[in-house]
C-alpha cells in the first residue's frame, strides 16, 4: 500500500473529509473540511471523488515524504510548497516521486491548505467519514492530529465517477496535470465581509445592537479553532428580555455569549447551545470561515434568505461547471 | 368519539413554531419552557423523522423543547421542509415510544472527583452526605444527547441542589466527571472545557466507538447515580478501559 511518511506535522493538521451528517441525535457534530470547497476541487484536481480524504493544514505546513509517490494538488490558502526544493503551483495536480518530498512552511495567505492525492488519504472510517474530531479524539488519524513519525496511507484509485459532474464521466485514466480555470478561483475566493441571514434570536437584540453588530469590525482571536471563530470588537449589549432554552445550533451560526463578544460555531460545532444567535453565515461562505486566520478583520453583511440561496446554487453551479478545471 | 382522542396531538401541531435558523436549517419549538409534554413531542417527531426519513433531510439536533433539521438547500426551501414537517406532527399520535431504560451510573462523589461538591454544600448549608444522598436519590430522565458526543442533558435534580454554574468554566474537565448547573446535571463523556459544578466521577465510558451503542445513554432514558468508594471506581475503572 502506498504511504506518505510526516516528517513535520506542522502546526496542526487533520485528516479531513466532508463530514458526517446525521448523528446529531447522538451528540456528534459533523466535522469535516473547514473549507470545503478547497477540499473538493483538490479531489477533483486529482480525479477523486469530491468528498474524498486529504489533509488539512493550518497556518503553518508540514514535510510530507511520499514513499511511493502519486499524484498530489494543493489548494486552499498558499503555504509556499516545494517538491524537492522546486516551487510549486496551488490549485494544479503534479506527479510526485517516489520518495520526493513535499515541503511548506508558514501560510502567505489565509489559514488552510489542502493536501489531495490521487486515491485519498485511507482511515478506518468512524461514522462513515474519515475527518477527525478533534474535541473528542474521534475519527481521522488516531482521531489526533498528525504528528513526526506517522504514516498515513494512499487509498487504492477509487475511479472517482460517482460525485463527478464534469465532462468526463469517470477521470480516472489519464489524470496528469489539470488546472483550475482563473474564472473559478475567481469565483471562489475567500471573503473577509460575511454575508448572514438573521439567527433564530435576532428579534432579542434591539436595533442599536444590530447595527453595532452590522458595522463593527470584528477581529479573530487567537483562540479560534475548528468548534468556534471568536470575535473580538464592538460588545453587544446584554439582552435585557428572553430566557434561552439551550436549543440545536447551525453551522455558521453567530451566538452572543455573556461579555458581548460573538462566536461563529463551527464544523466541530457543539451540536447544542444556550446562547441567542444573531445571525448565521450563509452556506455560500462557510469556506471563507475556514480562510480565516488570528487577527483577521471581518465584518457582517445581512442578505435575504433568497440571496443566501441563489448564491448557494450558484456556488454548486460553478463547482459542477465543465470549465472549472482545464486541463 | 375519536375526535377527542385525537386532540392532544392536534395541539403539538398547532402548537409547533417553525423559524429559519439558517439557509439550510429549521427549528420547530414546541413551547417556551421544559416540559414534559414538549420533550414527548420531541421525540415522537424524532423518532418519527428516524423512522421514516425524508430525502433531503441532513441532520437532527433534538434538544429540551426543539428540534433543528438541518437539509439541503440546494434541494428544497425552508417552505417545502415546514410544509412537510407540518405532516409528521398530524401524525405524533401514532408513534409509540419504548418505556424508558433504566439505567445506573456508578459515581464516587467528592475528594479530587468532585472539586466542587464542598462549595456546593456550604452555598446550600448542607454536609457533604446530604447533598450526595440527594443527587444520588432523584431520578433522571435524559432530555437530549448535545454539547459534544455523548453528553445527556439530565433534568429532574432535586430544587435543593439547584446551582448556577461556574463565574469562570474550567478549561479542561476531566472525562467522567459528573456536574450540575442551574436544575441540570450531567456527565461530561470526554475531557472538553465545561463551566458546571463537579460532583464526582464516574469510571463507566459515556461514549464508545467499539459497542453498537455508542453513547451510553439515550434520549428518553430514566436515569439513577449510585455513590460508590474510591476503592471500587478504581476497581471498575480496570474492567472500564
Amino acid at each position: 500500500m502506498a504511504v506518505i511518511r510526516v516528517q513535520e506535522p506542522g502546526l496542526f493538521t487533520t485528516v479531513q473529509d466532508l463530514g458526517r451528517e446525521g448523528f446529531g441525535p447522538l451528540g456528534v457534530s459533523a466535522s469535516g473540511a473547514t473549507d470545503a470547497i478547497s477540499l473538493r476541487l483538490g479531489n477533483r484536481l486529482v480525479g477523486n471523488a469530491q468528498g474524498a480524504a486529504g489533509l488539512e493544514m493550518t497556518l503553518l505546513g508540514g514535510t510530507f515524504l511520499f514513499r511511493d509517490g502519486g499524484l498530489v494538488a494543493l489548494t486552499g490558502s498558499d503555504f509556499g510548497a516545494t517538491l524537492d526544493g522546486k516551487p510549486l503551483e496551488l490549485w494544479t495536480s503534479f506527479e510526485t516521486r517516489p520518495g520526493q518530498t513535499l515541503r511548506m512552511g508558514p501560510t502567505r495567505s489565509g489559514a488552510r491548505c489542502y493536501l489531495c492525492v490521487r486515491g485519498g488519504i485511507e482511515v478506518r472510517p468512524f461514522l462513515g467519514s474519515a475527518s477527525t474530531h478533534i474535541l473528542s479524539g474521534l475519527g481521522g488519524h488516531e482521531g489526533r492530529a498528525l504528528q513526526k513519525g506517522d504514516v498515513v496511507s494512499i487509498g487504492p484509485p477509487s475511479g472517482g465517477g460517482l460525485e463527478w459532474t464534469g465532462k468526463s464521466a469517470c477521470p480516472a485514466e489519464g489524470v496528469r496535470k489539470q488546472k483550475l480555470s482563473a474564472r473559478a478561483l475567481q469565483g471562489l475566493e475567500a471573503r473577509k465581509v460575511l454575508r448572514v441571514t438573521p439567527g433564530p434570536q435576532s428579534d432579542w437584540f434591539p436595533e442599536a445592537a444590530q447595527r453595532m453588530f452590522y458595522e463593527s469590525r470584528y477581529r479573530v482571536a487567537e483562540e479560534s479553532n475548528r468548534m468556534g471563530i471568536r470575535l473580538e470588537g464592538a460588545a453587544i449589549p446584554e439582552l435585557s428580555g428572553g430566557k434561552m432554552i439551550s436549543e440545536g445550533v447551525s453551522l455558521g451560526a453567530v451566538q452572543v455569549p455573556d461579555g458581548g463578544q460573538p462566536i461563529i460555531l463551527f464544523v466541530e460545532q457543539q451540536t447544542t447551545g444556550g446562547y441567542p444567535k444573531i445571525a448565521n453565515v450563509i452556506s455560500a461562505d462557510l469556506h471563507s470561515v475556514g480562510q480565516l486566520r488570528p487577527r483577521d478583520e471581518i465584518r457582517f453583511e445581512r442578505v435575504a434568505w433568497e440571496t443566501a440561496r441563489s448564491l448557494l446554487r450558484e456556488q454548486e453551479e460553478l463547482l459542477a461547471s465543465e470549465e472549472l478545471i482545464i486541463e | 368519539m375519536e375526535y377527542t382522542f385525537a386532540s392532544m396531538d392536534t395541539s403539538a401541531a398547532e402548537g409547533a413554531r417553525f423559524q429559519p435558523a439558517s439557509d439550510q436549517s429549521l427549528l420547530i419549538t414546541f413551547g417556551q419552557e421544559i416540559s414534559l409534554i414538549a420533550h414527548q413531542h420531541v421525540m415522537k417527531l424524532l423518532r418519527l423523522l428516524q423512522i421514516e426519513p425524508i430525502a433531503g433531510i441532513r441532520n437532527l439536533h433534538p434538544a429540551y423543547c426543539s428540534l433543528l433539521v438541518k437539509f439541503d438547500g440546494i434541494r428544497m426551501g425552508h417552505d417545502e421542509v415546514e410544509a412537510i414537517l407540518r405532516q409528521y406532527l398530524e401524525r405524533l399520535e401514532e408513534v409509540k415510544l419504548q418505556e424508558p431504560r433504566q439505567v445506573e451510573i456508578p459515581v464516587c462523589y467528592g475528594g479530587e472527583y468532585g472539586p466542587d461538591l464542598a462549595d456546593v454544600c456550604v452555598l446550600h448549608g448542607m454536609s457533604p452526605g446530604q447533598a450526595i444522598e440527594l443527587h444520588s436519590s432523584a431520578t433522571y430522565l435524559v432530555y437530549f444527547l448535545g454539547f459534544v458526543p455523548g453528553f445527556a442533558y439530565l433534568g429532574g435534580l432535586p430544587k435543593a441542589l439547584v446551582t448556577q454554574r461556574l463565574a469562570t468554566p474550567r478549561r479542561t474537565v476531566p472525562a467522567g466527571s459528573v456536574g450540575m448547573a442551574g436544575n441540570q446535571t450531567g456527565v461530561y463523556p470526554f475531557a472538553t472545557p465545561g463551566g458546571w459544578r463537579l460532583l464526582g466521577r464516574t469510571p463507566m465510558p459515556m461514549f464508545q466507538t467499539d459497542r453498537d451503542e455508542l453513547s451510553f445513554l439515550s434520549i428518553g432514558d430514566h436515569v439513577r447515580f449510585r455513590p460508590i468508594s474510591a476503592e471500587r471506581f478504581a476497581e471498575l475503572e480496570k474492567l472500564w478501559p
